[in-house]
């Protein structure tokens, strides 16, 4: 298995950039994730292997404070670190003074083509630590592309939270142009540390976004995420949860919400590898035209691992005849006493609720946005965070308006 | 027909063969050359006097098996097979058994007796020297147990009623229009490794034809073909269901059965047209090796009906304790308008058993409906998955799916896992699926165990609740079996 893959226009562009090492020898040796590969059926990366990507130009103050006030006005205020085409605006960043910003030394993970990627074409992200019992707050994480030319950034960024600490990442992904977004995120909670990951993903619908978290959770540590995925005509938002130390705990939510010829991917992996641990999982899909959602989800339940309580759910509703949902959840389990269940409904509105509504006088388009918002509050009310939750609910409503009217 | 016939099946099949406790290599047979090659098939078609276009049908499956490769995505793990060492067509001959119980291994006998299987019948099972003549005439009073009388009576009714029933060997001499017409246009030669090996190499099977109209007047078993007692390693059967008829069709038998060939690469096509309903049922319990999981059967079948009419209607049930690795995944193809898919199954996993089986239901009409319910039960060390697919195509419009697969994991050293695919391309089409694991609750065995049950018999009971949906859709007399069976395929696994 030496031998290299076919060098398409993208992996050629990819590996004329590539740092020296090993990602660069297994990107050159696996190139881009397709559908033979059982994890990437549902999302092969055929179409982004014929773009050649090129390194994205340097962007002046002024126009990232412009990018910044167009693409992420929610981020104007506040503590906030801002990248603009894979590269710090430090002018426009402003961090608490109770976190430290260290050294990354993120894995690779040889066997998830997102990292391989990411780790051959690293650029350094956001690496903070928030040290023991230090409650940090909300830190906004702004990721912005603009480029006409198809450009890539790969991003590595890490998060460590030390004994108790707290903090909320609201993390916002927007752009202009067909960019390849690749960043990575790696997330370490110690004990007792909590870390709420709220994202919301509104890159250019010309877009691809490839996306992987990789969290660790210690003992009684809890790492809760939202995904709000709006944009990109392409993405695949891939989490890897690790829970380390009993009683830890992850939320992997999320909603996609998608039109036109949009993909999304929301793929999960859950390792309960300790005692006592808790997953939880909802995750809504809402297509409207041709749009493709993708759902994989796996818990996996290791030996050791007694008293899991793992549930997933995910949800589909379908608003037109040519959307379509891919879905798989599914359970790997090694130990028995464990409370594991997974769900997953596919369908239509349900005539019957949109015949009581406008029975009731409640007008058809109406009916159905009530419907719809409805169908994603399971998700939604999910963000305990009133702010963030305010912020999701608004970019909801937007997209809503914005298909409608 | 009562539960004793299905026994006699394998009081037909063990008594036949060369059936002996464990396996056996050295057996003699005739046999075609070691090895698959194009001059085995000629052989093997030649033997069966087979027309010229079958024989071009098989090697056409040889030349696709030959360009495949073996799959490796599925959960079970197995050592490599050599396809180079092993015999594609052997006829065996009769060899010297148990001259009497005693010599019978006692742990074979232990397990009759708890499936209740009177004495003069074990000793036919085991296939101890003259029992089955000898200890046949008595039996024979019985009308249901003289095989030659019972098969007499049946083949008249089926006749009468205009079903045909019969080896496919025998099928594709005397029907041939039939059997080139239906033969691999549901599992076609190329559709998978072990069903592209099977084309090639199939040795025996049955054959049902239920023309238009015509309610099969009796549940159609492999017991009553004659002629095909040695099922053999490679099965093919084919059932096709006219407009209006009706089948149903039981395989297998819950006795342990011992057989020399390791692995099974069975396939099963059924065709159901407007407004036919085919059942097909399956009690599987071959050899699953030994407490380590030595020698036990490879259980490798594809088996796919394709309901081609409107409401046209396929079911399977089936009920696995047996064979060291099960893998297959009984499907449906909903092609006809309204037409309704089943799938029922128990797999039960102990020891070093590996079970990974499911359905696909593939919806490509409008209307169709399909039901899943999936019951797995691991114990000891051995894993079990289910891997399903509900695909809703385009076309299929208002159609509906149901699945729910629970799991049951009885000690800390099993695997229970769940794989299910979710393919939806019509808004109107609605797919629901759920999923549990969860272990027995120590309530409800604190219950039974507080009313004097035994912890082996508590087990039993609450396994046999856990399975109630399946069995409720197993033929009567089947399901009284089955019960059984499950409990004593979990035996050690508690306490």
């Amino acid at each position: 298995m030496s031998e290299s893959v076919a060098l398409s226009p993208a992996l050629g562009s990819f590996l004329a950039r590539a740092h020296e090492g090993e990602a660069r020898e297994l990107l050159a040796r696996q190139g881009l994730p397709q559908r033979r590969l059982e994890a990437w059926r549902y999302t092969p990366l055929r179409d982004v292997d014929r773009i050649g990507f090129e390194p994205p130009a340097h962007v002046s103050l002024g126009e990232a404070e412009a990018l910044l006030a167009r693409l992420a006005p929610e981020a104007r205020s506040g503590f906030r670190v801002v990248f603009v085409n894979g590269v710090l605006v430090p002018e426009l960043t402003r961090l608490p003074e109770a976190v430290i910003l260290t050294a990354p030394d993120a894995p690779l993970l040889a066997d998830r083509p997102l990292s391989v990627l990411n780790s051959a074409l690293q650029q350094p992200g956001l690496s903070l630590t928030v040290p023991a019992g230090v409650e940090a707050g909300q830190i906004c994480l702004v990721s912005l592309v603009s480029g006409e030319e198809p450009v890539s950034t790969h991003l590595a960024h890490q998060v460590t939270l030390e004994k108790e600490a707290t903090l909320t990442l609201l993390d916002i992904q927007s752009g202009e142009g067909a960019y390849l977004a690749n960043p990575s995120l790696t997330v370490s909670v110690a004990e007792g540390a909590h870390l709420t990951h709220l994202r919301v993903q509104q890159d250019d619908v010309r877009a691809t976004n490839l996306t992987l978290v990789n969290a660790s959770i210690a003992e009684h540590g809890t790492y809760d995420s939202f995904t709000l995925t709006l944009g990109s005509r392409l993405s695949r938002h891939e989490v890897l949860a690790h829970l380390g130390g009993k009683h830890a705990t992850v939320h992997v939510n999320a909603a996609q919400l998608l039109a036109g010829t949009q993909h999304a991917d929301l793929t999960s992996v859950i390792t309960h590898a300790a005692p006592d641990c808790n997953s939880r999982q909802t995750v809504k899909n809402v297509l409207m035209d041709a749009a493709h959602g993708v759902f994989q989800g796996k818990i996996y339940v290791d030996r050791i691992a007694q008293k899991t309580d793992g549930y997933q759910m995910n949800q589909a509703l379908l608003l037109s005849e040519k959307a379509q949902i891919d879905s798989k959840p599914e359970l790997e389990i090694y130990a028995d006493d464990v409370k594991c269940s997974h769900g997953a409904t596919v369908g239509a509105l349900d005539d019957e609720q949109l015949f009581y509504l406008r029975a009731r006088g409640v007008p058809y388009d109406t009916a159905k946005a009530m419907l719809v918002r409805a169908f994603l509050l399971d998700a939604l009310s999910l963000v305990t965070d009133e702010a963030a939750y305010a912020l999701l609910d608004q970019r909801v409503e937007a997209w809503w308006l914005n298909r409608e009217g | 027909m009562p539960a004793v016939t299905e026994t006699r099946e394998a009081v037909e099949t063990l008594g036949q063969s060369t059936y002996k406790w464990g396996f056996e290599t050295d057996i003699e047979m005739e046999f075609a050359p070691k090895g698959l090659s194009e001059e085995t098939i000629r052989f093997i078609s030649a033997r069966k006097q087979e027309p010229e276009w079958m024989l071009d049908w098989r090697l056409q499956a040889f030349r696709a098996w030959q360009a495949m490769e073996e799959p490796t995505w599925q959960k079970p793990e197995y050592p490599a097979i050599d396809y180079q060492d092993a015999f594609y067509f052997a006829e065996p001959k009769k060899k010297p058994g148990p001259k009497s119980l005693e010599e019978v291994d006692p742990e074979l006998l232990r397990t009759y007796e708890k499936l209740g299987i009177p004495l003069h019948e074990q000793a036919i099972l085991a296939g101890v020297e003259g029992a089955d003549q000898a200890e046949r005439l008595p039996v024979a009073v019985d009308a249901v147990f003289d095989s030659v009388s019972v098969v007499t009576t049946f083949r008249k009714t089926l006749e009468e009623a205009g079903v045909i029933f019969c080896p496919i060997s025998d099928a594709i001499r005397e029907h041939p229009e039939l059997v080139k017409r239906y033969l691999g246009s549901v599992v076609p030669v190329s559709d998978n490794f072990f069903a592209a090996l099977n084309s090639a190499v199939f040795t025996d099977g049955s054959f049902v034809y239920v023309p238009e109209g015509v309610r099969c007047p009796m549940e159609l078993s492999t017991y009553f073909r004659i002629n095909a007692r040695n099922t053999g390693q490679f099965e093919r059967t084919l059932i096709i269901c006219e407009d209006r008829a009706t089948v149903s069709y039981l395989e297998g038998c819950t006795a342990p059965m011992r057989d020399e060939n390791q692995l099974h690469a069975a396939v099963v096509e059924l065709v159901a047209m407007n407004d036919a309903t085919i059942k097909y049922s399956t009690v599987q319990n071959w050899y699953p090796g030994d407490e380590n999981g030595k020698g036990g059967i490879y259980n490798f079948v594809t088996k796919r009906g394709a309901c081609r009419g409107r409401n046209a209607k396929i079911s399977w049930t089936q009920v696995e304790t047996g064979s060291a690795i099960t893998w297959k995944y009984p499907s449906c193809i909903l092609a006809g308008e309204g037409s309704v898919g089943e799938f029922y199954s128990v797999a039960v996993t102990n020891n070093r058993q590996q079970a990974d089986t499911g359905t696909k239901m593939i919806h490509l009409a409008p209307n169709t409906r399909s039901t899943i319910i999936a019951k797995t039960i691991s114990a000891g060390h051995s894993d079990s998955t289910y891997r399903g697919l509900v695909r809703m195509m385009p076309k299929a419009r208002g159609a509906r799916n149901f699945t729910q697969c629970d799991s049951l994991l009885i000690g800390d050293q099993c695997g229970a896992h769940t794989v299910p695919y979710i393919e939806n391309r019509n808004m109107t089409a609605r797919v629901e699926h759920e999923a549990t694991t969860s272990k027995i609750s120590e309530d409800q065995l604190f219950y039974c165990r507080s009313r004097g049950l035994s912890e082996e018999d508590a087990v039993g009971l609450i396994v046999n609740g856990f399975c109630k949906d399946v069995l409720k859709e197993l033929p009567m007399e089947f399901a009284v079996e089955a019960q059984k069976l499950l409990q004593l395929s979990l035996e050690g696994s508690v306490g």
